[in-house]
């Protein structure tokens, strides 16, 4: 169960660094979404301060979306996704590889670079931890749920903009939750316990959402 | 219960939100159902035009 | 062939559906007018003003059955879309495709008819409360659902996958509830939308009933009347199809054309999947 889980996270972080530019583009773009924030609202620190974690999240959840929308394109046209879905192990398993690898591609960097971020929008001490502790909670949902978009719109027209459609709604919770833990944060308040729902989150998407990734690239397959 | 029909139009000054509420319900299923007939006819039309066209091509190669 | 024995799979042939649905319908136009005139004559000439809210209380007697009627039909679509993902019934996604245009207007009317009724009473067109936000992304999930219908060219491969949407969506409604809830509850302190009022009068509970009433006929009558459209389009070459198409639909064809969907519709069985 595991070895193929390996075997296969290894092709796709190989696949990705061999186009590591993709991956720069992505965070790029997380980075500019942020800056745009300031320029659009006003450099009064006070201002910045309250709008500071529901603009990362926003970012990151935009910055998710966009990513996503190509997860399983490339290896749908080649052929590779049929070889990988005939294969002995569980569609659901080579999912979540894919979903683990992208992660750590995209998910990752956002949480490295969000207290920086954070702090140029004005955020303090144990606030950038926990805006950092909350997408390293909450980003591996998005790419869960946007993965399931990205195999249901896979070769249907208008992917993109169909795929935000689907998608954005879904992730409602995970950004009120992961936003909400920072406002906490700031206001002094306990932020555990929307920490803590992000986790249970997780702890149910990371059973659940493979199963349905694998069921609409079965779809998509058939 | 209502002085009249200027009264009952009033809603007891909430007119626009009463009416503009039941307007647009009634608006929405007016065209709902509007929307829903023409489509209605327009494929039942195709479909008598094909079973026509296929009556007809049945009883020219019964007269040949 | 033991699937036939059940009476209720009988309607998941088109043909048997189409002729059930002609002959419901009718009667269904009429009911629903009736309710809603009953329910519209008491909830404007029996039903007393409420003694807060004045007159536009009455917004309730149209809020009330379209909200319900947009959760209800999104419940339906992913019952539907999950039988038609289990079982591939194709009229399971008929049905769920017909729900979909008519849930969306209902969730539509009730923002439009809450945001008309807050204003007068909360002073606000809209807040950002649970219950407003979870019917927005409702509308968003229906929008969704069409689109995702609407943009494959494999009607079957569409129907599957705007299937599983569904499906995820309904487990993530209630989430978001929660989620928004307890998000504003934190916030704000207060929720606007108390529902402290006092038991309502007699007249004012059997207006809202009539009204919810002609809502579920007027409802079933509408995705009825979709689903037999959908059902023609999608068959357009049947025998039984271009016979509705002219209004004589024998009972001869219906059960013919059911004993070949019973046919098409058997990949459960061992030799389903040769």
């Amino acid at each position: 169960m595991m070895r193929p889980l390996w075997t296969l996270l290894q092709r796709d972080i190989s696949l990705i660094v061999t186009r590591r530019q993709d991956v720069l583009t992505v965070v790029a773009f997380f980075v500019i979404v942020i800056t745009l924030f300031p320029l659009a609202i006003g450099p009064e620190p006070e201002k910045l301060r309250t709008i500071a974690p529901g603009a990362v999240w926003v970012a990151a959840a935009l910055a998710s979306l966009i990513s996503l929308d190509r997860l399983f394109a490339d290896d749908w046209r080649d052929g590779t996704l049929e070889q990988l879905a005939l294969a002995p192990q569980p569609l659901a398993l080579t999912a979540l590889a894919k979903v683990i690898a992208h992660w750590l591609s995209l998910g990752l960097p956002l949480v490295i670079l969000s207290p920086a971020l954070g702090y140029s929008l004005g955020l303090q001490g144990i606030e950038l931890a926990v805006l950092a502790a909350s997408l390293l909670l909450g980003t591996p949902i998005l790419s869960l749920l946007g993965a399931v978009g990205a195999a249901m719109t896979l070769g249907v027209r208008g992917g993109g903009a169909l795929m935000a459609l689907l998608i954005l709604p879904l992730y409602v919770p995970v950004l009120i939750l992961g936003a909400g833990a920072v406002n906490e944060a700031m206001f002094a308040a306990p932020y555990q316990a929307h920490l803590s729902l992000l986790g249970a989150l997780l702890a149910v998407a990371l059973p659940l959402l493979p199963l349905a990734i694998a069921g609409a690239l079965r779809i998509t397959l058939d | 219960m209502w002085d009249g029909i200027g009264d009952f139009l009033a809603m007891g000054g909430y007119a626009p939100y009463v009416w503009g509420a039941f307007g647009m319900v009634a608006l929405g299923l007016l065209l709902e159902g509007l929307l829903l007939a023409r489509r209605r006819r327009q494929v039942r039309a195709r479909l008598q035009r094909q079973s026509r066209r296929r009556s007809a091509a049945a009883a020219h190669n019964q007269g040949e | 062939m033991k699937g036939r024995s059940i009476p209720w799979l009988k309607f998941t042939a088109p043909a048997s559906f189409y002729a059930l649905a002609q002959r419901l319908v009718p009667w269904l136009w009429p009911a629903a007018a009736l309710c809603a005139i009953a329910g519209l004559y008491m909830g404007f000439f029996v039903a007393p003003p409420d003694h807060q809210q004045g007159d536009a209380y009455r917004i309730l007697f149209i809020h009330v059955p379209t909200a319900w009627m947009g959760m209800l039909l999104y419940l339906l679509l992913a019952v539907y879309g999950a039988i038609f993902l289990v079982w591939r019934i194709k009229m399971a996604d008929i049905m769920a495709r017909a729900i979909a245009p008519t849930g969306a207007l209902m969730t539509f009317l009730s923002l439009w008819t809450g945001a008309l009724w807050g204003a007068p009473t909360w002073g606000t067109f809209w807040v950002w409360d649970a219950r407003l936000t979870s019917t927005l992304i409702l509308l968003f999930l229906f929008l969704g659902y069409m689109a995702l219908h609407a943009a494959s060219d494999d009607r079957e491969k569409g129907g599957r996958a705007a299937s599983l949407l569904a499906i995820v969506g309904a487990v993530n409604v209630p989430i978001i509830y929660f989620s928004v809830e307890w998000w504003y509850n934190l916030h704000q302190g207060v929720s606007v939308m108390r529902s402290d009022g006092p038991s309502m009068a007699d007249s004012m509970v059997a207006a809202l009933l009539l009204m919810i009433a002609a809502f579920w006929i007027y409802a079933g009558a509408v995705v009825l009347r979709r689903a037999q459209v959908e059902a023609l389009s999608r068959e357009p070459r049947t025998e039984w199809a271009q016979a509705a198409a002219v209004g004589r639909l024998t009972r001869d064809q219906r059960q013919r054309a059911a004993a070949d969907t019973a046919l098409d519709q058997q990949p459960l069985g061992p030799e389903g999947e040769a």
